[in-house]
């Protein structure tokens, strides 16, 4: 080892060389978290000084007041944030479940159909209907539109993750093990629950977290469908609050016709820390997203 | 050994019997595929089938598919109106170049950016770098836009009032003004997209044997050349087929992005109205079944073509590359 960094130290880079870029990296560092910290600044600075000196990093008068009204009086808020989380938990389930039940057959060689199969999840890459046909078949041939299933069916299942998976089944799972398996007697759906997903479990959690990240960061399905408020996910609630101040700001917008709503808008303040509630169980699973993520990058470039 | 000889000679013959034997003898692989099978018919093929519309004039019949034959055929009428509005070539044009910039630089930034990344002597901070600039990817649109909205907003926006008032500059009134636009776009995309770029390259770096590196430094090979005749080669390929799949993407606009961050709003229109805002704004906003079907169909058959182009010329240069 010391041979190695003794070795390694010789083929550095110069030190002013190293200076400069880390010196870039630290800029680059504190573009990417500044936004962040300002929206959590603004979310705990009063009324009064938003409107005095803006919006600042460092609050001129802090408040606890947007999270005190998010605690009285958030209904709304927590109701949203609730249909998120039952999104994300139900949507994960089902939609790992659907993702790996389906790349499993296509993994295995004694499969006669298994490119027949795969080129049917992969076509719908290459072509689609687009957003019209799309929008009719979810409101008129499968009416769930407004429900909280809209939320969830349209990307239970998902080709690109399907792929990952497969490639982790092949790499993982030898065919040999399957076979002997299957000469001592167990079934396709043993040997599939006993033998190969405890094998696996590196590739459901890559592929769950993909999955957890695209239903709680999922703000296009309720754009879409969803005009029931009641069902509103966090994201759509926000997008609705973003818009609500516009018009509150400049009265000039054609739709008036929000007074009512308008009427008891949430502050500034109130409208960030929303924001923050939102991005809070992201950076709390951080950790595993970041770890999970990169696997399952290399994985996905290696072609399976 | 002999095992496996005669259990591959089995598979063997078995593979030669049709569909329904297979189906009786496999039951269980087919039923593993069944739900995907269904949500892939109910959630794709289906409206496959219905880029017809764009052809009609569609009205509800009672039910999906009823409607779906009874509808009045137009031809081509619904592309006629569609292709004389001023928005067509200028949605046409936004999203092309938008995309071109974002291939561009999302190449040379992120490729640059990881190189760098791997030189830093401490590897400690050379991973901090790494977490800190990965995290945008995990943030939402309509997040990036609260915080796109916390720098821009014309009363309260940091830009406007904590760097420019006491500069004794104007405010300036972002949401309204087109021409900035293209630069917030572009930078939030890649502020969003950079730090996951530069993980995959990373990956992709510390893939290549560091033997390459120590014999290339023992021939006296100075950084620059390391990287020109190492690095850069060695990563080639990811660059080729993670372009080319971007290139195959190019009628595809970023819905999040061209619609939240500016907030959807009407002056911006001239510089951030994309295929896939026009495609929304005229199916929700303005209920045009018509246009928008004929904006979406004219995505989905531009859009095959360049990803079936692209295909062919991933295939030319590297068959092992190809997506099919």
């Amino acid at each position: 080892m010391s041979k190695f960094m003794k070795k390694y130290r010789v083929n550095e880079i110069k030190t002013s060389t190293n200076l400069l870029i880390n010196l870039f990296f630290i800029i680059v560092s504190v573009t990417c978290i500044a936004p962040v910290l300002l929206v959590i600044a603004i979310s705990v600075t009063s009324e009064q000084s938003i409107r005095q000196y803006g919006y600042q990093f460092i609050p001129s008068e802090f408040s606890t007041e947007a999270y005190d009204y998010l605690l009285r009086a958030g209904d709304a808020i927590w109701r949203a944030y609730g249909v998120s989380i039952f999104v994300t938990i139900v949507g994960t389930i089902l939609s790992l479940a659907v993702i790996t039940l389906y790349a499993y057959p296509l993994s295995r060689s004694s499969f006669k159909y298994r490119y027949q199969f795969s080129f049917f999840a992969f076509f719908t890459m290459i072509f689609g209907g687009g957003l019209v046909p799309w929008y009719i078949v979810y409101t008129q041939l499968v009416p769930i539109k407004n429900s909280i299933w809209i939320m969830i069916v349209p990307y239970l299942m998902n080709t690109w993750y399907m792929m990952i998976m497969r490639t982790f089944y092949k790499t993982t799972v030898p065919e040999s093990i399957i076979e002997s398996a299957r000469i001592d007697g167990a079934g396709e759906f043993r040997t599939y629950f006993t033998i190969v997903l405890p094998l696996c479990k590196a590739g459901l959690a890559t592929v769950g977290l993909f999955c957890t990240l695209g239903y709680w960061n999922d703000f296009w399905l309720p754009m879409v469908f969803v005009n029931n408020a009641k069902n509103f996910n966090i994201q759509y609630l926000m997008y609705q609050t973003l818009i609500a101040v516009q018009n509150l700001l400049n009265n000039s917008n054609q739709i008036s016709n929000m007074t009512e709503i308008l009427a008891n808008l949430p502050s500034e303040s109130l409208r960030m820390a929303i924001a923050v509630i939102s991005i809070g169980p992201i950076v709390l699973a951080y950790p595993f997203f970041q770890k999970y993520f990169v696997k399952g990058l290399t994985i996905g470039a290696v072609k399976g | 050994m002999d095992l496996a000889v005669s259990s591959a000679k089995t598979i063997k013959t078995s593979k030669k019997k049709g569909f329904f034997y297979q189906l009786r003898h496999q039951w269980p692989l087919f039923l593993m595929l069944l739900p995907g099978v269904v949500i892939l018919i109910i959630n794709n093929y289906i409206p496959m089938f219905g880029v017809i519309i764009a052809f009609k004039r569609y009205r509800f019949h009672g039910t999906f598919w009823k409607s779906l034959v009874k509808s009045e055929w137009v031809g081509f009428k619904n592309f006629e109106f569609f292709m004389k509005t001023p928005y067509a070539w200028q949605m046409t044009r936004n999203t092309l170049l938008y995309n071109f910039t974002f291939i561009i630089l999302g190449l040379i930034i992120p490729v640059a950016c990881a190189i760098a990344l791997t030189e830093i002597r401490n590897k400690r901070l050379s991973k901090i770098y790494q977490s800190v600039a990965f995290l945008p990817y995990f943030l939402s649109w309509i997040v990036v836009s609260y915080l796109a909205y916390s720098m821009l907003s014309i009363e309260n926006g940091f830009i406007n009032k904590s760097i420019l008032a006491p500069l004794g500059i104007a405010p300036v009134e972002w949401y309204s003004e087109p021409k900035y636009w293209p630069f917030i776009l572009v930078f939030f995309q890649l502020w969003k997209y950079t730090g996951y770029n530069i993980v995959v390259y990373i990956a992709a770096i510390t893939g290549i044997d560091p033997e390459y590196y120590e014999a290339a430094a023992i021939d006296g090979a100075s950084k620059w050349q390391q990287i020109k005749h190492i690095t850069i080669p060695s990563l080639q390929t990811l660059m080729i087929i993670l372009t080319l799949l971007a290139v195959g993407r190019i009628f595809n606009a970023d819905f999040g992005l061209f619609y939240n961050v500016p907030r959807n709003s009407g002056t911006l229109q001239p510089a951030t109205q994309v295929i896939d805002t026009y495609v929304y704004n005229a199916l929700r906003n303005t209920n045009d079944i018509g246009m928008s079907s004929a904006a979406g169909t004219y995505q989905a058959v531009v859009g095959c073509l360049t990803v079936l182009t692209a295909n062919l010329i991933v295939r030319k240069i590297d068959k092992e590359s190809a997506l099919f």
